[in-house]
């Protein structure tokens, strides 16, 4: 770990998985049969498909919490199938469902431990300690001897993230760990893991039963039916615009259109300037700046450079000069991670149609409007469908010049 | 004479019974709650282990303390041996019976998080499961404490150690002018030294059960 880039310098690891096979003994069927994948260092992949197809079972393989009947399991360069389990496991970061923190630690124990097993020094860890909870957004002066229970379920679960990759991991296994919270927190902590993996660049593992979720987060997703039989095994545009059969575009559901907002980020459209004035500044610049500017409209912004208030031209006339009770608070704003689906939804909610874009920390970087967001998805749906046809030639291509020879598995077989 | 001068004339006899007694079952006690805690370890995770274990400390409990400390007089002798003995077996139940209780309540989603995060067996037991079970495992050695005070004044049948020769000795002697003193002076010693112990077990709670699992 370099002290320059301290945060998770180690980035991520191949993981194959060949022919991985788990039978429980009196089930003349495998729970998981033959699976065979191939996952990219630092990508995301996201197991999705219906509750008890093997997706759950699949994952523990790959620490190896339940040991493969037959198949091999390899992570970087490294056969791990017949390694010493605990070791393995120290250079994995597990994150599960509801959490899984120990309630007799706090906070900063509950993160320290596997870097303290990994034999850390005392002074590295404590550092180690603090630049997990900040990276995972809770001030570690306030959080650092807080007992579990004292959190919300939202902060447990970001907790729960930072214990998983204090030791820095190559490889986050991740199952179902937003299950248990309620939607907001669960999109919030979808996003603050979407900012994590753009800096950390890990390979994720993660299974949910939440087509939305797998949507949102992996690079690549793998549907799975029964027997962790991979049903397709694609990037979500590829899933959402090209599903291989019945059982994906069944569990793809209705409303793809909409679900490809979840794939595009503020980040990707157009972030408009909007003009801003700080609360500090004196009034008759502000007046100046409403008769001044092209809109008739501001961006109020707090101390903090935080969107605060819309002003309107006339707000300050009917509030008699008096910033206090002028113009109308912001409400909702997005941050450029979010997705274009939240950014809709805030711009559909905000009166005025347009929604302010945060950083970080909440400071003002811009601003989207309906008209950006029509554009952008109607661009974006037109170049789906341009790749969904060309893919289709492909296919067929592909078809006319083999047809002596079989075609196999991943190709679109009739 | 009367009780407080019977106390007053007897009090170096009554507090060297009164540290035997206690320091008969504190020992006992600690003997009780390693044996205790080590079968509930060897037996919580299976079903079987588990109700065997629990069936036949409870079994020694139903045996009457007389007839146990009589039963071990003639393999053990008189004196100190039958009295730790028939104590640590009746401190047991509760010890064992609480520990396979609090390590199977231990949520099975933070035995799988410790496991996952690579923790050996030891270190699962002993930074996870153990700390979480120790509530209740202290409750059993509490309730256990209590009862080995009232079971301790019963070894002086065997000329053990302890309050209850005061007890005893009054019975022994009914009807002369000491005997209800001497009676009385045991058992209200006994109910004391509980008291004392009861604290102490809250004290040690407080110091030992984990903030972040304490009610």
């Amino acid at each position: 770990m370099s002290e320059t880039d301290g945060r998770g310098s180690t980035s991520g690891a191949t993981i194959r998985l060949e022919n991985l096979t788990k039978r429980y003994p009196g089930n003349p069927n495998p729970s998981v049969d033959d699976v065979s994948m191939d996952i990219k260092a630092g990508e995301t992949v996201v197991f999705v498909g219906p509750s008890g197809c093997g997706k759950s079972t699949t994952l523990k393989m790959i620490n190896r919490l339940i040991e493969p009947t037959s198949g091999r399991i390899r992570i970087g360069d490294e056969d791990v199938t017949d390694m010493d389990p605990v070791k393995l496991r120290r250079k994995i970061g597990y994150a599960i469902q509801s959490s899984g923190l120990f309630p007799h630690m706090t906070v900063a124990e509950n993160i320290a431990l596997v870097p303290k097993m990994t034999g850390w020094s005392k002074a590295k860890v404590k550092d180690r300690v603090e630049e997990m909870l900040d990276l995972v957004g809770l001030d570690p002066r306030e959080f650092h001897g807080r007992y579990p229970r004292q959190l919300s379920g939202g902060q447990q679960q970001r907790v729960g993230v930072a214990r998983a990759l204090a030791a820095d991991p190559p490889v986050l296994l991740m199952d179902e760990p937003f299950g248990a919270v309620d939607p907001i927190t669960r999109d919030h902590l979808q996003d603050e893991l979407i900012r994590l993996q753009h800096e950390l660049h890990k390979t994720i593992v993660f299974v949910t039963h939440d087509f939305d979720e797998a949507i949102k987060l992996g690079d690549r997703i793998a549907v799975l039916r029964e027997r962790s039989h991979i049903a397709q095994f694609d990037t979500p545009e590829a899933i959402l615009t090209n599903p291989t059969d019945d059982f994906v575009s069944g569990f793809v559901g209705a409303g793809a259109a909409l679900k490809r907002l979840n794939l595009t980020r503020v980040r990707d459209v157009e972030i408009a300037d909007f003009p801003t004035v700080s609360v500090d500044d004196p009034l008759q610049r502000i007046f100046n700046a409403l008769r001044g500017g092209a809109g008739n409209e501001l961006l109020m912004l707090d101390r903090r450079g935080r969107p605060y208030k819309w002003l309107r031209r006339g707000d300050l006339m009917r509030a008699k000069g008096s910033l206090a009770r002028a113009g109308q608070l912001v409400h909702d704003t997005v941050t450029r991670d979010a997705t274009l689906h939240d950014a809709l939804e805030a711009v559909l909610t905000d009166s005025g149609g347009r929604v302010a874009v945060t950083g970080r920390r909440g400071e003002y970087i811009g601003v989207v409007d309906m008209e950006t967001l029509m554009n952008s998805v109607h661009e974006m749906l037109e170049a789906d469908r341009l790749a969904a046809a060309e893919h289709r030639h492909d296919l067929e291509e592909l078809r006319h010049h083999r047809t002596e020879q079989e075609l196999e598995g991943g190709a679109d077989s009739p | 004479m009367s009780f407080w001068s019977y106390l007053s004339a007897r009090h170096e006899q009554l507090l060297t019974d009164a540290f035997q007694h206690a320091s008969a079952v504190f020992q006992c006690m600690v003997i009780a709650t390693a044996l205790g805690i080590a079968i509930g370890l060897v037996s919580y995770r299976s079903t079987w282990g588990g109700h065997l274990a629990i069936t036949s400390t409870a079994t020694m409990l139903t045996i009457p303390s007389l007839a146990l400390i009589g039963l071990l007089i003639p393999l053990v002798g008189l004196g100190v041996p039958p009295t730790v003995i028939a104590l640590t077996l009746y401190g047991l139940l509760p010890v064992v019976r609480n520990s396979i209780v609090g390590l199977r309540g231990v949520d099975p989603a933070l035995v799988d998080a410790a496991k996952g995060i690579g923790m050996s067996r030891s270190a699962q037991l002993l930074r996870v499961e153990l700390p979480l079970a120790w509530p209740p495992i202290l409750t059993g050695i509490r309730v256990a404490t209590q009862m080995l005070m009232g079971i301790a004044a019963i070894a002086a049948y065997a000329s053990g150690p302890g309050l209850g020769n005061e007890i005893f000795r009054g019975i022994a002697s009914l009807g002369s002018a000491n005997a209800l003193n001497q009676v009385l002076a045991g058992t209200i010693g006994i109910v004391i030294l509980a008291l004392l112990f009861d604290s102490a077990y809250v004290l040690l709670g407080r110091l030992t059960i984990p903030r972040g699992i304490r009610v």
